[in-house]
């Protein structure tokens, strides 16, 4: 089976989700870039996961989307609670870890 | 029981008064410490008179147990029983325990009772163990034990500042004074190989040649072990500062016995001092310097207690110069009888000190003859006594002294010329402080006394004037007046007997009793033959009597008779009396040459070494590295977290090239 045209689209689709984690400012934005970067992932690993014919690949795409879950949660609290503090809603205010 | 087992028990009853008032005290009701502390030091008199009745002349040592074994050394827990010893047992427990009986009352009203009591216990135990040591471990334990109880009782009140200070300066010199004895310890350890005063005196005699070079040294640093601790000069500064502790202390430690430790020892080492005669002469001129050095300055010193301070140092010098001529009965009876007339002398300063409540000041004392007339004969009696006055007891061991100097001939005549010129003075001091107190219009503390009533004033520090309160720490509300209490004036009474009669131990030719007693211990001496002939010693005690009497009869004048002749000397001699009254500036030298010299190293260790040298180069310049180093790393740290995204992806991108191509 070929699996070229899977991994074209997943490259793609990562292509698209850094360029907007790179571009946009707006966290929600970034946040659901960071979740097209691993969705790409967990198609690659689907594809891979077919074209062996084994298990293995599918059961990482659940965990990744299980983590995934995860950090948009902890990412969804971040910006609530920067909204409660009235901060700007804007990734490049937050540079305090300046070194 | 033998001789050794009496040591033991003189030994033993200190221990256990002390153990039982510093740990019972909560359990001892009013003044019963104070008395079961000097129980414990009338055993050990008692002790000490059973040994002076089982003693034979030969030197009995006894082990309890063995201190240290190693290497082929041994050292015991040994007590040395023979005349020497057991005279100086009788003079502190005996001293001691009148001293403890007049403490009860004085010290009655003080928050510190029965920690003084303790503390005045473990002295004695302190200085039994240093006169009864066998060998040289148990000399130095017992000689830094008295000056640890020494140090406690300065500081007893240990919120007043001036007496901490004071404890400090006499820890330090003494200090000085116990490393003196443990080189000199190690040094005669090196070449006889052993401790033991049998085996280093024996073994002395085969390692050295009359003033070998080493045993020199090691006389010279046992002279600076017994120079500190009996303040002759240059250490002796420590002593007058001492005086801030209680007067019964300054009595007790800082006249009548520690102090004489330093007799004692040249006296417990004459085998070596007469094999080195090179130190021996170097003491002798010591002493004498001391002796007229301490005269000179207690002439114009006006704190009462100060004056008693420089007359000890004074007289420890006639004790060190007897001493050092090998006139060691002499010495020793000069050592007793000086005892008793200072303790005495003390006693009445304190009496006086608590009517005057708490001054010490000669200026603004006087007219206390009629107030307080048991102190007043008591103290005339101690004062006669110390002036050498015919028949008094200090009149037969001053003179005997002098008198062997000058049968010892050569340097020491000039030594002994000394000695006389420096009795007229102690006979004028002696008296300036009699009259100065006793006579002249009465002050208005004299006047409440004869009232009935004891003058009390706001509790302050006699030297700077600071306010105080009568808390522990600090003295007690109560003064204590010997007319009012009877432990006192019985102390006193029995002090004031002693130093009538305590000379009839050694009159001259009549009575040598104490020097046939003693004779046992220094029969190996080489001088034992050499004796004043009995009209020597007779004219020697009519020029001393002499002396004495005309040196009473010149302070009646100065103080009684022309009184304002004082302040026109003062005036005329303006600088000599400057000079005098710095104490030849003793205090100010060691400022300069020890104190600021150690300050200004300390400061500029401070300053320079610590800011400058470790904080700003070492620990300043290790982290300036670091930073300096790190300064890329904080640059790539901006903050923006869009600029990491950038950065991993790239790291991510460039780490995949690497594997496409190594994979190809």
């Amino acid at each position: 089976m070929d699996i070229t045209w899977y991994l074209v689209l997943s490259a793609f689709i990562f292509a698209i989700g850094a360029a907007g984690v790179m571009s946009r400012r707006n966290p929600l934005v970034v946040l659901l870039c960071l979740e097209l970067m691993l969705n790409a992932g967990n198609l690659a690993l689907v594809a891979f996961s077919r074209m062996h014919g084994g298990e293995a690949g599918q059961v990482f795409a659940l965990i990744v989307m299980v983590i995934a879950a995860c950090e948009v949660v902890i990412g969804l609290g971040i910006i609530v609670a920067m909204y409660r503090r009235r901060l700007p809603i804007d990734v490049d205010e937050m540079s305090e870890l300046r070194g | 029981m033998s001789a050794t087992d009496y040591g033991w028990l003189v030994l033993a009853f200190p221990v256990a008064g002390m153990l039982i008032v510093a740990f019972g005290w909560r359990l001892l009701p009013g003044r019963l410490p104070g008395w079961i502390a000097s129980g414990a030091i009338l055993g050990s008199f008692l002790a000490s008179l059973g040994a002076l009745d089982t003693v034979d002349g030969e030197a009995h040592v006894d082990s309890a147990w063995t201190y240290v074994d190693t290497a082929g050394f041994t050292a015991d827990m040994a007590i040395l029983v023979d005349p020497l010893s057991v005279f100086m047992c009788l003079v502190v427990s005996g001293v001691s325990f009148l001293i403890h009986v007049y403490s009860v009352a004085y010290m009655g009203g003080d928050r510190g009772y029965s920690r003084y009591f303790a503390y005045l216990n473990y002295f004695v135990f302190s200085m039994l163990l240093l006169v009864l040591a066998a060998n040289f471990v148990i000399l130095i334990i017992g000689w830094a034990f008295v000056g640890a109880a020494s140090y406690l009782l300065i500081s007893f009140w240990y919120r007043r500042t001036t007496a901490t200070y004071a404890g400090i300066k006499a820890f330090v010199i003494n200090v000085i004074g116990d490393v003196g004895l443990v080189i000199a310890a190690f040094l005669l350890f090196d070449n006889t190989g052993a401790l033991d005063y049998a085996g280093v005196f024996g073994g002395a005699e085969e390692a050295f040649g009359t003033n070998d070079g080493t045993l020199v040294v090691a006389c010279l640093m046992l002279l600076v072990g017994a120079f500190a601790k009996s303040a002759q000069l240059p250490l002796h500064t420590w002593l007058p500062d001492a005086m801030e502790g209680p007067t019964p202390v300054s009595a007790l430690i800082h006249a009548a016995t520690m102090v004489t430790a330093g007799v004692y020892l040249i006296a417990r080492m004459h085998p070596l001092f007469e094999l080195a005669p090179t130190a021996a002469d170097i003491s002798a001129i010591i002493g004498t310097a001391t002796l007229v050095f301490a005269a000179t300055v207690a002439l114009v010193v006006t704190d009462l207690k100060r004056v008693i301070a420089y007359s000890t140092i004074s007289q420890i010098g006639y004790m060190v110069l007897g001493v050092s001529v090998a006139a060691y009965g002499a010495g020793l009876f000069h050592l007793m009888t000086h005892a008793f007339f200072k303790a005495l002398l003390f006693m009445g300063a304190g009496s006086v000190i608590g009517a005057m409540a708490g001054i010490q000041n000669l200026d603004r004392m006087g007219g206390f003859r009629k107030a307080m007339p048991f102190t007043f004969i008591t103290f005339t009696i101690g004062a006669l006594a110390l002036a050498a006055f015919p028949l008094t007891a200090g009149f037969f061991s001053k003179d005997e002294i002098l008198a062997f100097s000058i049968e010892r001939g050569g340097g020491f005549v000039v030594l002994a010329l000394l000695g006389y010129v420096a009795a007229f003075l102690t006979a004028f001091y002696a008296f300036r402080m009699v009259f100065r107190v006793f006579f002249g219009d009465p002050v208005p503390e004299a006047r409440e006394l004869e009232g009935g009533h004891v003058a009390h004033g706001e509790p302050l520090n006699p030297m700077t004037g600071e306010a105080e309160d009568t808390d522990v720490g600090f003295p007690g509300p109560e003064h204590h007046v010997a007319e009012q209490s009877w432990p006192m004036k019985v102390a006193m009474a029995i002090l004031a007997v002693l130093a009538i009669v305590g000379g009839v131990v050694g009159i001259p030719a009549a009575t040598d009793t104490l020097e046939h007693f003693l004779e046992p211990t220094f029969e190996d001496s080489r001088y034992i033959d050499t004796h004043p002939s009995e009209g020597a010693e007779w004219v020697g005690l009519a020029a001393g009597g002499l002396i004495s009497i005309a040196a009473i009869a010149l302070a009646y004048v100065f103080y009684i008779r022309r009184r304002g002749i004082t302040l026109q000397l003062r005036d005329r001699f303006a600088f000599a009396h400057r000079f005098l009254e710095h104490k030849w500036y003793f205090d100010e030298l060691y400022d300069a040459v020890f104190v600021r010299p150690f300050t200004g190293a300390g400061a500029f260790g401070r300053r320079v070494i610590e800011t400058d040298f470790v904080q700003g180069f070492i620990v300043g310049g290790a982290t300036g590295v670091v930073r300096a180093g790190t300064s890329f790393a904080r640059a790539i740290q901006t903050g923006y977290v869009r600029a990491y995204a950038l950065l991993l992806l790239l790291g991510v991108g460039a780490l995949g090239l690497y594997f496409l191509v190594q994979s190809s």
